[in-house]
């Protein structure tokens, strides 16, 4: 429990403390220092050429006018690759579907070797002296295709006849998985007296962080060493893929570095074929080459996310008390299996849909889906935001239909914090939580009673006021690796942190996460703050670095602070207790009468006592130490594997306001009241919070990644067309935290990365759908853009005259 | 983006010269073409860069017309107690193009010498009856665009000035697209000496003068004149973000907005 931190106000830079970001000072004095930023003795430069098509036989490539340009190194093909034997991209998830039957993963090479999947496939890969010369030696490059009828959208990919993207799945379908009681669920629905039905699209979206992907291969030949500096949120991973299941080099000759990441958002967790492309051609070149992404090159070959398609339906009694929910979902994969592809629409999704309310029988099944597009990966939330979207949706569905108040509806079948620990039907064991507490603290934020008001005076202005209500639940803190395993995972999903105590009491962290935005480095320091009672100015944090760190899984799924957060907190326990050691000898007192405060090693009632920096001097010149029984030096390592996940749940509320002669939304206000545990630092969990509310607010609002139905050309290939939230789309929020402990981790955390993103769709949709409601509209599919609802009040009737 | 021929005439004939050489461009505020370029969709062998003559920069206010010089930035006019007074709606059209950096980069003559179709400059060039003076001749606003990214100018042409003649009244409404920000709609209403026009930009390749709607206003200059008016939707562009009916939609809804604001009226 986290009470032991109960004392943290005494210490300024401790846990619950608001310290500034560390970090902040370099990034804002563009001191950081990105993949891009490196440049390397005698670097060549990597552009890649990319299929203009969808879906295409590649009959030849013509690669010899551009191995007689200047400045061109090497031309590389999907032949050169077979011939060195560089296996496919690996997927480290795939699932297990209906019967036992395993998803299909086809090979996925980094370059294409006879047929290119997707817009953006890659098909040759030039290096030059310098990057315009690699382009130029792109542009050389000639590829004789066979165009083919491509599978685009996600229900036409299954439809009969419908082309098929690999030959031997002709079919389209990866896996058909599904989980819960199907006969219970049946039971359920045949007792219900009122079925409420939804059909819902979660809409694609490209990810888009700031930094554009990047990858340097180098290669010492004297050694055989190799390095990749990558753009990666888990450089351990990259390793261990990359080095094992692609190109067979020894983890002990590998090193992968992953420096400042300018955003990650799970787009930068895949394991990327650029990654590959880059080591294997320095090994041949013997010199280090460079590639770094254009935005628009990020845009077609980054991994997607979202692109649902989904029927549910809830089963009510006469109260409206829910009896049991039906999902069925068709999701998109796209052209090949990305590292976590199949993962996120399967177990990141299905077990969420009971949100926090007591559902007896939940059935739910997911198509997974290859189409000619973009693979599809983790982005924010991953699988949590579009369960999210499901339940909250057909629960606004179901209040409506069974005459109810949003409110109430939810107020009927919500957990109480007595109901916790609490078992679902869908896997998940809620540990803690009140999201009853967090439901009318949002309530009462948002001023909900008064709302009535304000719509009427919006009325007079002719505009069309809308109020929404969402809760959510979200399972993060990735993951308890025995659970994990069973769900299909490759390996462990523990965390790791080493601790490493200098002779003069400041403090090295080495831990496996990866910080691309968090302000781990901030956050991490004020943990070991005040675990020894120092200042958080005396700790370095290192990460992102394999030779460095000793291992780790890095950032993804809200897992940092629950998961190496603890890794960090027991390293640090592990050195109080030697430090007790060291200083029972010091004070010639017995271990257990030491006692460890605020910094300072004492003996229980005396005012005998050391301070944390005389002990980690003496653990360095043990001039008086025990060392026949005792080793020298002040380090400590923990590998932490949860026993959970850990549970944040909380309600948020949006109000907008809708033009209806342009369809033109407003966002006027957001409330976020968001139960994420302990809270290490307020002004990151704000900031955590503010970033995730505002991509979901993207989501419901404005991204919305199109490809044409039939050609599968990427519509919405730059910002010109892919329209990202900005700063004048989104009002001041309120947000406010509800804690409840987690109650399976020293420190209480559960995860504050994500949930911003899980709540703020359905919270956006449902009030944009309230604004609607009097028009019949029961559902918008998002993106909300102005053209969409403005097509939604004309066919209801209430057009523009 | 490829190594080029970078150049900056200090005069109007250095820099026609300059243009006359092989694979030439000229740069104005260079806010499409630099794009363009580092997409690789436009690869000149040399740039002619306008920005070192300061004749074809200012802005000058006459009783009844505003010249503004083609390399006068967006931010400048938008500033102009001059344009301010005489044309408020075209101060405010300037301040709503693009961002700050755009503005303080981007220039009327680089606008409308691009004549992108969702572009704010042609539609007040248009609705205005502004006169463009290039280093050949004057090219009144009627015949100046010609089609989706064409104009009336020849091969090394160089616009000098766009002059305004001073509106009884007028006011510019755009509707943005959302990603963009360009005009998924905007529509100049003029109150002019020679009559009510109105110029549609973003909605169709080319920004157009909608003459409908000018006989409908020219009949009575009101907002409830154009009640029950519906703008056809054939030919307009359809995307993404807009469908052909919606910018139809729109084109009403914004020149009701855009009378209502000059009449005072109510916007019902």
């Amino acid at each position: 429990m986290p009470d032991q931190h109960m004392n943290t106000p005494a210490n300024p830079t401790g846990i619950g403390a608001a310290v500034r970001r560390r970090e902040d000072m370099r990034f804002l004095l563009g001191k950081g220092n990105y993949v891009a930023d490196i440049k390397l003795p005698n670097m060549s430069y990597g552009a890649i050429l990319r299929s203009p098509h969808a879906h295409a036989r590649v009959k030849s490539v013509d690669i010899s006018a551009t191995l007689k340009m200047p400045g061109v190194v090497a031309v590389y093909t999907g032949a050169d690759l077979a011939a060195d034997k560089v296996g496919g991209m690996p997927c480290a998830w795939p699932v297990v579907g209906k019967g036992d039957v395993p998803a299909k993963e086809p090979m996925r090479p980094a370059l294409a070797q006879g047929k290119v999947r997707h817009v953006g496939d890659p098909v040759a890969f030039i290096v030059a002296e310098t990057l315009e010369q690699a382009r130029d030696g792109a542009e050389a490059v000639v590829v004789d295709y066979d165009e083919l009828p491509a599978a685009v959208g996600v229900l036409d990919a299954i439809k009969p006849g419908a082309p098929a993207v690999f030959d031997d799945i002709p079919d389209n379908v990866c896996v058909d998985w599904e989980l819960g009681d199907k006969a219970a669920t049946d039971a359920a629905f045949k007792k219900a007296a009122h079925i409420a039905r939804l059909s819902l699209v979660n809409n694609r979206l490209v990810g888009n962080p700031m930094e554009p992907r990047a990858a340097i291969g180098d290669f010492d030949v004297s050694r055989g060493q190799h390095t990749l500096y990558t753009t990666s949120q888990l450089p351990h991973i990259a390793k261990l893929l990359m080095g094992n299941f692609v190109l067979g080099i020894p983890q002990h000759k590998l090193r992968c570095v992953s420096p400042d990441v300018g955003g990650g958002f799970g787009v930068k967790q895949v394991h990327y074929l650029e990654e590959v492309l880059v080591t294997w051609a320095a090994r041949k070149l013997g010199r280090p080459v460079k590639w770094v992404a254009e935005r628009s090159e990020g845009f077609i070959s980054d991994a997607h996310a979202r692109d649902h398609v989904t029927e549910a339906e809830m089963a009510m009694d006469e109260n409206g008390k829910f009896l049991g929910l039906k999902v069925s979902t068709v999701a998109n994969m796209g052209a090949y299996l990305s590292t976590f592809g199949p993962n996120i629409p399967t177990n990141l999704y299905g077990p969420l849909l009971s949100g926090v309310y007591r559902l007896p029988a939940i059935y739910c099944e997911v198509k997974c889906v290859f189409t000619n597009t973009l693979p599809v990966d983790a982005y924010r939330g991953a699988g949590r935001p579009e369960a999210t979207f499901c339940l909250e949706r057909i629960v606004d569905v179901a209040a409506g239909e069974m005459k109810l108040s949003k409110d109430e509806i939810r107020r009927r079948n919500m957990l109480r914090m007595e109901d916790y620990p609490y078992q679902t039907p869908v896997l998940m064991n809620y540990d803690s939580g009140d999201p009853l507490g967090c439901m009318d603290k949002a309530l009462a934020a948002a001023d909900w009673k008064g709302f009535p008001a304000r719509k009427a005076e919006a009325a007079k202005r002719g505009k069309l006021r809308g109020i929404g209500l969402c809760t959510y639940v979200e399972a993060c803190g990735l993951a308890p690796s025995r659970i994990a395993i069973r769900l299909g995972v490759r390996g462990g999903l523990f965390e790791s942190a080493t601790v490493r105590v200098h002779p003069t009491g400041h403090v090295t962290v080495l831990i496996g996460t990866h910080s691309h935005g968090q302000g781990h480095e901030t956050t991490w320091s004020q943990i070991v703050s005040t675990k020894f009672g120092i200042p958080a100015e005396n700790v370095e944090v290192v990460f992102g670095d394999t030779d460095k760190v000793q291992f780790g899984l890095g950032t993804y799924g809200s897992r940092s602070a629950a998961v190496g957060g603890s890794a960090l907190a027991k390293a640090a326990d592990k050195v109080i207790l030697k430090g007790k050691k060291i200083a029972a000898h010091m004070l010639e007192a017995s271990e257990g009468d030491i006692e460890f405060k605020n910094g300072v090693f004492s003996v229980a009632g005396t005012d005998r006592s050391k301070t944390f920096g005389d002990i980690a001097l003496m653990a360095h010149f043990p001039v008086n130490y025990p060392l026949e029984i005792l080793e020298p030096g002040l380090e400590e390592q923990s590998f932490y594997d949860p026993v959970n996940f850990t549970f944040p749940c909380g309600a948020h509320i949006a109000e907008v306001e809708i033009d209806p002669e342009t369809g033109f939304v407003k966002l006027l206000n957001y409330v976020a009241v968001d139960d994420v545990g302990t809270v290490i630092n307020p002004i990151i969990v704000e900031g955590q919070i503010h970033g995730g509310v505002v991509q979901g607010v993207g989501q419901a609002l404005f991204e919305d990644c199109v490809y044409d139905e039939h050609s599968g050309q990427l519509l919405s290939g730059s910002f010109m067309d892919y329209c990202m939230p900005r700063a004048d789309s989104i009002p001041d929020m309120t947000v406010e935290t509800h804690v409840t402990a987690c109650t399976h981790n020293e420190l209480g955390v559960k995860g504050c990365g994500e949930v911003g993103t899980i709540g703020s769709p359905a919270t956006v949709i449902n009030a944009v759908v309230d604004a609607l409601q009097h028009l019949g509209v029961n559902h918008v599919d998002m993106p909300a853009s102005p053209n969409r609802v403005w097509r939604i009040i004309a066919n209801a009737g209430g057009a523009v005259k | 983006m490829r190594s080029f021929e970078y150049l900056r005439p200090a005069s109007l004939p250095d820099a026609a010269k300059a243009l006359a050489g092989s694979d030439a461009k000229l740069m104005a505020g260079g806010m499409t073409l630099i794009p363009a370029m580092k997409m690789r969709l436009t690869l000149p062998e040399t740039v002619v860069d306008l920005g070192a003559i300061g004749e074809l920069r200012g802005i000058r206010a006459a009783k009844d017309e505003i010249t503004i010089g083609a390399m006068t930035r967006h931010a400048d006019v938008a500033s102009s107690a001059d344009v301010k007074k005489a044309i408020p709606a075209l101060a405010s059209l300037a301040g709503g193009i693009g961002d700050p950096q755009v503005r303080n980069r981007g220039t009327i003559g680089g606008s409308i010498a691009n004549n992108d179709p969702a572009a704010d400059y042609p539609a007040a060039v248009l609705a205005l009856g502004a006169t463009i003076t290039t280093n050949k001749r004057k090219i009144v606003g009627d015949k100046f665009f010609t089609g989706m990214f064409e104009t009336a100018l020849d091969a090394g042409e160089i616009i000098q000035q766009v002059s305004f003649p001073v509106p009884a009244m007028a006011a510019y409404e755009k509707f943005r697209s959302p990603a963009s920000r360009y005009a998924l709609v905007g529509v100049f209403v003029a109150k002019t000496a020679a009559g009510v026009r109105v110029a549609v930009t973003g909605a169709a390749p080319c920004v157009f003068r909608a003459t409908a709607l000018e006989s409908l206003l020219s009949e009575k200059f009101s907002a409830e004149a154009l009640k029950g008016f519906r703008f056809p939707a054939e030919g307009l562009n359809s995307d993404m973000h807009g469908d052909a009916q919606y910018r139809a939609g729109l084109i009403g809804v914004l020149t009701r907005r855009a009378v209502a604001s000059l009449t005072g009226a109510g916007m019902n």
